[in-house]
């Protein structure tokens, strides 16, 4: 625990952390029918941030509001910012009308990210549901930049039907890239959807990995990762090697609101990555 | 150490508003004790005491002079340090987007009159939540480094204290600029004066005093410790935070919350309470937006809400929140108890209830069902 | 015993589902078992009809569905190699509650439902074995389902489409 750093009085008063910083978009995709990815550059020039797989911005959509958002960009390089946001309320709706030139304010980089330095010399699994993929694509990049340092990689994806399926083109090039498995079901399929159909939890009993020296990063909705996190320990993962990354209401995003306390964790500041121990017994209790 | 008495008080006020501070200070107002800016002495308190229970808050005459020999009212100087309202940045639009309005943070400087030591205790634990660490409150951290901190000893703990139980108090301990204890009898008004600073000591130099004999050091020392027996409620907090951080399905929360209104009464009296919320707000014509800080509380059924619902979305949730937060969950993230045992949550709470007694229903029925992991 | 037994007698015995049996149990077992190939697109049982038999995937893919004249097929499952297919072969009326289609070429073999509640009947530790081992299936499979029902990537903006 840090010793209190106040300010020494009659001091300048330190700069806020809650000051944003004006970004430009300058690359709007839509990826699904709700979900869209927003590339941005600093309006005061320089290169976007360093940030670690699994860390997150607050986005202010300039008079609407702020909301945390996971970078969905690819740590190993120095370019655009990156989120993918799915529309799911006012401010996403304000974000999804951006168009390239328009401004969003930053804060961030914030949390604590994957363990993707500690998985070396182990195989990874990294299991997504929906638009869980995002915070863990940093994750697969990252582990692909550097594949001879790792085992075998598997990636295990879900989503609510084959229109919701996000990075599509990526999935299968990593897929083709005869280095990693990529298995892809969804909930429910179409008439010419051809792969795997049902919840995500069951590819995990078959995808090829090592239980003995794997380690596991789970991202989705919160009944997923129980779940998912469940299978992987029947299937022999030690529950120090599964990482979680959870979600709680955010209004500041750097410890000082209170509001996304999850039991007496921080989800901003001790998460959002979470080893799953330290979670299991908070997430299988109720209204915590 | 030295004495001083009642006329050197005044002179103390007027001293400290001649450095520019702004004294706030205990004032009876409405039938309460509350913290107000005072411009002179003359506007402290004579002679109260008060009467405090679950619910239940009277003033009544004490007949004499006495300054501080009442309990804390309903505020605290959190009202000060950390407004219910604050500005945090403006922004315009610009041509290329936004641009923030260059900041213009003028901070009056603050004097704390009659911090009690649960108070002194309260604002300790708000340096270490808002004011340490890689991220600060800045309007926090500005406020609290320019304040003068006058402190006083409770002589007369009141019905619903307990700051003994969380160890701290009623004597002053931690960080203060004077901190004074009232030695009031018939025939004589005096003040024993610590300074513990060189602030506290440069103003002292200013007041009339003089030494203190040892006479009258004994005698604050013995009112001190007779204080500490005379608290109105006692907490057992004695493996306490782990009893709490289990106690998650005991049926006592449900019992509780047909009581609790979730009116938010308890946050807002509680002096180590932070959670606020932001707001953005825009003008009529969108072009200036400014984020405002607002005190919030954990027990509006926003407070946990992500997309599709509320976390929290029961009464018993969000109590078992608050008092696991406060007595517990607090020590994991800031080493310390949240609570300070100044009794102002059960006072003030409409429906009486009283979080000793629900910490004790929940350690009692903790014994008798076992120690699950 | 014929070879042809023999060989299904050590696909059995190499299937996790018949783990724990003993070797005369399997010898039982595989006299109810047949090898079965579906084409594509061929059913392995419909829905509402005879569903009398207990199938391990070998090969290839299988969906089970539910069709609507509305919405064509819906999948809501696909099972392939190594899964176990088939448990109504235990509960009166012995009927499917699907369609269980092939996607391709599928290989599998099937045990015939009548002959193995002959046996069970005649043994029920044998039955309490095959039951076990079929309940099992068939809390995975309750478990997923009920998963998919919760339809957890829904967007909060929309309206649930259940309750």
């Amino acid at each position: 625990m840090a010793e209190p750093a106040i300010a020494a009085r009659g001091t300048v008063p330190p700069v806020s952390p809650m000051a944003i910083r004006p970004f430009v978009v300058c690359g709007v995709r839509r990826e699904t029918r709700d979900t869209f990815t927003l590339e941005l550059e600093s309006a005061e020039g320089g290169p976007a941030p360093r940030f670690l797989p699994g860390q997150f911005n607050m986005l202010y959509a300039f008079g609407v509001g702020e909301i945390p958002i996971s970078i969905s960009g690819d740590p190993t390089r120095r370019g655009p910012l990156t989120h993918t946001v799915r529309t799911v309320g006012v401010v996403t709706r304000a974000m999804e009308r951006l168009e390239p030139g328009g401004v969003l304010g930053v804060r961030g980089p914030y949390g604590e990210g994957w363990p993707v330095e500690d998985a070396a010399g182990a195989d990874v699994v990294v299991v997504a549901g929906g638009i869980g993929l995002a915070p863990l694509r940093p994750v697969v990049l990252s582990v692909l930049a550097e594949r001879e340092r790792y085992g075998r990689v598997a990636l295990l994806y879900g989503a609510r039907s084959p229109k919701d399926i996000l990075f599509r083109a990526e999935l299968r090039r990593w897929r083709s890239a005869f280095h990693m498995d990529v298995e892809v079901t969804v909930d429910r399929g179409d008439r010419t959807w051809r792969g795997d159909v049902g919840v995500v939890t069951r590819l995990v009993p078959r995808a090829p990995f090592d239980p003995a020296r794997t380690v596991a990063m789970i991202c989705g909705p919160e009944i997923m990762m129980r779940f998912a996190a469940q299978e992987l320990v029947r299937r022999g993962v030690a529950r120090d090697a599964i990482w979680v990354s959870t979600e709680r209401n955010m209004k500041c995003g750097v410890g000082l609101c209170g509001h996304c306390q999850h039991g007496p964790l921080f989800v901003c500041k001790d998460g959002p990555v979470f080893r799953y121990d330290r979670v299991e017994t908070l997430l299988s209790k109720r209204e915590i | 150490m030295v004495v001083f008495d009642r006329d050197a008080l005044d002179h103390l006020v007027t001293a400290l508003r001649d450095r520019g501070f702004d004294v706030v200070g205990p004032t009876v107002r409405d039938g309460a004790v509350v913290l107000a800016p005072l411009e002179s002495g003359a506007e402290l308190p004579c002679g109260i005491r008060d009467e405090q229970n679950a619910g239940r808050y009277r003033l009544r005459p004490g007949g004499d002079g006495a300054v501080f020999a009442h309990a804390v009212g309903p505020g605290s100087f959190k009202r000060w340090l950390y407004p219910p309202e604050a500005t945090l940045w403006a922004a315009r639009r610009t041509e290329d987007g936004f641009a923030l309005e260059p900041s213009e943070r003028r901070v009056r400087k603050l004097a704390l009159l009659g911090a009690r030591s649960c108070d002194v205790a309260a604002l300790a634990i708000h340096d270490r939540v808002l004011a340490s660490g890689p991220h600060l409150d800045a309007d926090y951290a500005a406020r609290r480094a320019g304040a003068f901190v006058v402190a006083v000893d409770c002589l007369t703990p009141g019905g619903t204290c307990f700051c003994a139980s969380t160890g701290t108090g009623p004597s002053v301990a931690g960080e203060f600029d004077l901190r004074l204890t009232e030695l009031c009898d018939p025939g004589r008004h005096l003040f024993l004066v610590e300074a513990g600073s060189d602030a506290g000591r440069e103003v002292l130099r200013g007041l009339p005093h003089r030494p203190a004999s040892d006479a009258e050091r004994a005698d604050a020392d013995e009112r001190r410790r007779a204080a500490a027996d005379r608290m109105g409620r006692a907490l057992d907090v004695d493996g306490l935070p782990a009893i709490l951080a289990r106690a998650d399905d005991d049926p006592r929360w449900e019992e509780t919350a047909e009581r609790c209104l979730a009116c938010g009464s308890c946050t807002l009296a509680c002096p180590t309470c932070f959670c606020h919320t932001v707001e953005d707000r825009t003008g009529l014509s969108g072009e200036r937006a400014e984020r405002v800080r607002l005190w919030d509380s954990c027990f509006t059924l926003e407070f946990s809400y992500i997309h599709g619902g509320s976390v929290r979305a029961s009464r018993a949730a969000r109590y078992r929140h608050w008092l696991t937060h406060k007595l517990s969950g607090w020590v994991e993230q800031f080493g310390t108890l949240g609570c300070v045992g100044c009794g102002r949550c059960i006072t003030w709470c409409p429906a009486g209830i009283d979080h000793t007694v629900e910490a004790r229903s929940v350690r009692e029925s903790h014994a008798t069902r076992g120690v699950h992991p | 015993m014929s070879t042809q037994v023999h060989a299904l007698d050590v696909l059995l015995k190499e299937h996790p589902f018949f783990h724990g049996l003993a070797p005369e149990d399997l010898e039982i077992l595989a006299g109810c078992a047949k090898n079965e190939r579906f084409e594509k697109g061929q059913f392995l049982y419909r829905e509402n009809q005879n569903a009398d038999r207990l199938f391990i995937i070998r090969q290839g893919t299988v969906s089970l569905e539910i069709y609507s004249a509305r919405r064509g097929a819906i999948v809501f499952q696909k099972v392939r190699e190594g899964d176990v297919l088939g448990t109504s072969w235990i509960v009166p009326p012995y009927v499917s509650g699907c369609d269980a289609r092939a996607l391709e070429t599928v290989r599998a073999v099937s045990l015939d439902g009548p002959c193995m509640r002959r046996k069970c009947d005649a043994d029920p530790r044998l039955g309490y074995e095959l039951l076990k081992r079929s309940v099992a299936v068939l809390v995975g499979r309750l478990e997923a389902a009920h998963f998919q029902l919760l339809d957890l990537y829904r967007n909060p903006l929309e309206r649930p489409r259940h309750g």
